[in-house]
């Protein structure tokens, strides 16, 4: 990484200095993923911004996909999320929430030899469709599912 | 505080399977404490999962991941008594790094 | 404003136990939930107490710098596989009938003149008190697996078993409520969780034996004795003093009650 590239990131600030630079098409989205986490594409507030800041353009689809999640979750703060990607070359994936007050959840780079293939826990504020992100041979693709929040009884 | 992470990772002779749980509040920012002040974001923002020193996987969280996160991966090689480590960083500089003996 | 909050609670669990279930939105509802249970089992950051219990039952700590190692659970000394299950039980050196967290009480004062007294009035969640949700989910998981076998031979367990039957059978607060109004029938839920019949020996395992469990809701190891107050929070009685008498006496009729029904699956991860 380059000192200067460190700097950018250094005096980015609430703005997302980052966010400037990729959306003037200076730094690709990928370049801002290496430099360290990507606040530009957590801060997005919609899905638009999102992908624009992941650098996903207009995903396709894909049936070689798989979002592993209940189609009920009895709390919100804790949903179970697996995406499973049977694309080759999948080299990045990311758990979107629709309606979250952020879409971006969390994002994984897989380098050659791990396949796509990850599980982790997210928060949902309410019933909302979560996207699982793939980017595989350089294309990138989308699925989603609508999970249901509920609230569950006094004590558990 | 930052607990130690809880690792397992096993082989299956062709691939190795990661879970692993972390100990952090991953606080959104987003909720008040009972005088309505907000309470600060503070939550994982990278981590990394190595295997003898190749990077496997590495993730970026925001704080819509649950409290106390769980990740589960897998990689392709890996043996019995290989070394695989998880390390993290979250939004004020606190980190973490564990290690596990592949089983 | 924590109090509307539980008000609210109980008004909809109210409503809940009156409505007749809709049967089949409530079959798709409860496999999606099954399934959504399903997927956390795996991963249950209940594990995480249970390091640090393991860590803390083997650390010098407290005024006598002692470890836990010679605590007797009921077992003998020091043996912890199989302890839980066999929780409440009468011990002959306090002469009570104690639980587990009573008990690890005496052992840490005993042992490592760490005062019980201040322990139990500290707050769930803090302190000592953390380091005892610990304990408790590393000595529980060292029994799973197992099928309760809570004893009731000694004279002591027998009246304990009868005062917990008593107590929790017992109705009284502002709304006539006691722990029989949710867990004393079959197929009862409230909005969407089912609510087992606690005087049933299939639903006492299934219930007694999951706690302690890590609370989804909020992150927290919950042992025996923060459900046990947090039931009494629920039906407005005033707060039960931590390893009290009628904590003791509920958990002995609802282990009694769990004897050769199922396995100990605590921890156990919930809403």
């Amino acid at each position: 990484m380059n000192t200067q590239r460190r700097q950018a990131l250094k005096s980015g600030g609430a703005l997302g200095l980052f966010g400037v630079l990729v959306a003037a098409g200076l730094v690709t989205a990928e370049e801002a993923r290496a430099a360290g986490w990507d606040k530009p594409a957590f801060d997005a507030k919609t899905m638009d911004d999102a992908l624009k800041a992941l650098g996903a353009g207009k995903p396709g689809e894909s049936s070689d996909i798989m979002l592993n999640a209940p189609d009920i979750a009895e709390n919100g703060a804790v949903v179970p999320v697996g995406v499973k990607s049977s694309l080759p070359g999948t080299e990045f994936i990311a758990i979107l929430i629709e309606k979250n007050p952020s879409m971006l959840a969390a994002s994984f780079t897989l380098p050659d030899g791990t396949p796509g293939d990850i599980s982790t826990r997210v928060k949902m504020g309410q019933t909302s469709s979560v996207y699982a992100l793939v980017k595989a041979d350089g294309k990138y693709f989308m699925v989603s599912k609508e999970i249901k929040v509920t609230l569950g009884g006094c004590g558990g | 505080m930052a607990g130690p992470m809880r690792i397992r990772a096993a082989s299956n002779g062709t691939e190795t399977e990661v879970k692993v749980l972390m100990s952090h509040e991953m606080e959104t920012g987003q909720r008040k404490d009972p005088s309505g002040a907000l309470i600060p974001a503070h939550h994982i923002t990278e981590l990394t999962a190595t295997h003898n020193g190749r990077v496997v996987l590495s993730g970026q969280f925001g704080p819509a991941v649950s409290k106390n996160p769980y990740l589960q991966f897998r990689f392709k090689g890996g043996a019995k008594g290989d070394k695989v480590t998880v390390s993290w960083v979250d939004n004020k500089g606190d980190k973490r790094s564990d290690e596990v003996v592949v089983s | 404003m924590k109090s509307r909050k539980y008000a609210v609670c109980l008004g909809v669990s109210a409503l809940a136990l009156m409505v007749p279930t809709l049967p089949a939105l409530a079959d798709a509802t409860s496999d999606g939930i099954a399934h959504y249970r399903e997927l956390l089992a795996e991963g249950n950051p209940a594990e995480l107490w249970e390091m640090r219990g393991e860590e803390l039952w083997r650390e010098a700590r407290g005024p006598k710098k002692a470890t836990l190692e010679q605590c007797d659970l009921g077992q003998g000394a020091g043996v912890v596989k199989g302890a839980f299950v066999t929780l409440p039980r009468y011990f002959a050196d306090t002469k009570r009938v104690q639980d587990l967290e009573s008990r690890l009480l005496t052992c840490m004062e005993t042992l490592q003149g760490i005062p019980a007294a201040e322990v139990a009035a500290t707050p769930f969640g803090k302190g000592e008190q953390e380091n005892i949700e610990a304990l408790v989910a590393w000595i529980s998981a060292e029994s799973r697996g197992m099928q309760f076998n809570v004893p009731t031979s000694h004279p002591e367990e027998k009246r304990m078993y009868e005062v917990g039957k008593r107590a929790f059978h017992f109705r009284g607060g502002p709304h006539d409520f006691g722990c029989v109004t949710c867990h004393g029938d079959d197929g009862k839920r409230i909005r969407l969780q089912d609510l087992p019949n606690l005087t049933q020996p299939a639903d006492a395992a299934r219930g007694f034996g999951a706690w302690p469990a890590y609370r989804v809701s909020s992150g927290e190891l919950w042992s025996m004795q923060r459900r046990l107050n947090d039931c009494f929070r629920q039906q407005r009685f005033p707060y039960p003093l931590y390893g009290s008498d009628v904590t003791i006496a509920l958990s002995t009729y609802l282990g009694v009650t769990a004897n050769g029904a199922g396995e100990s699956i605590a921890p156990a991860i919930k809403r």
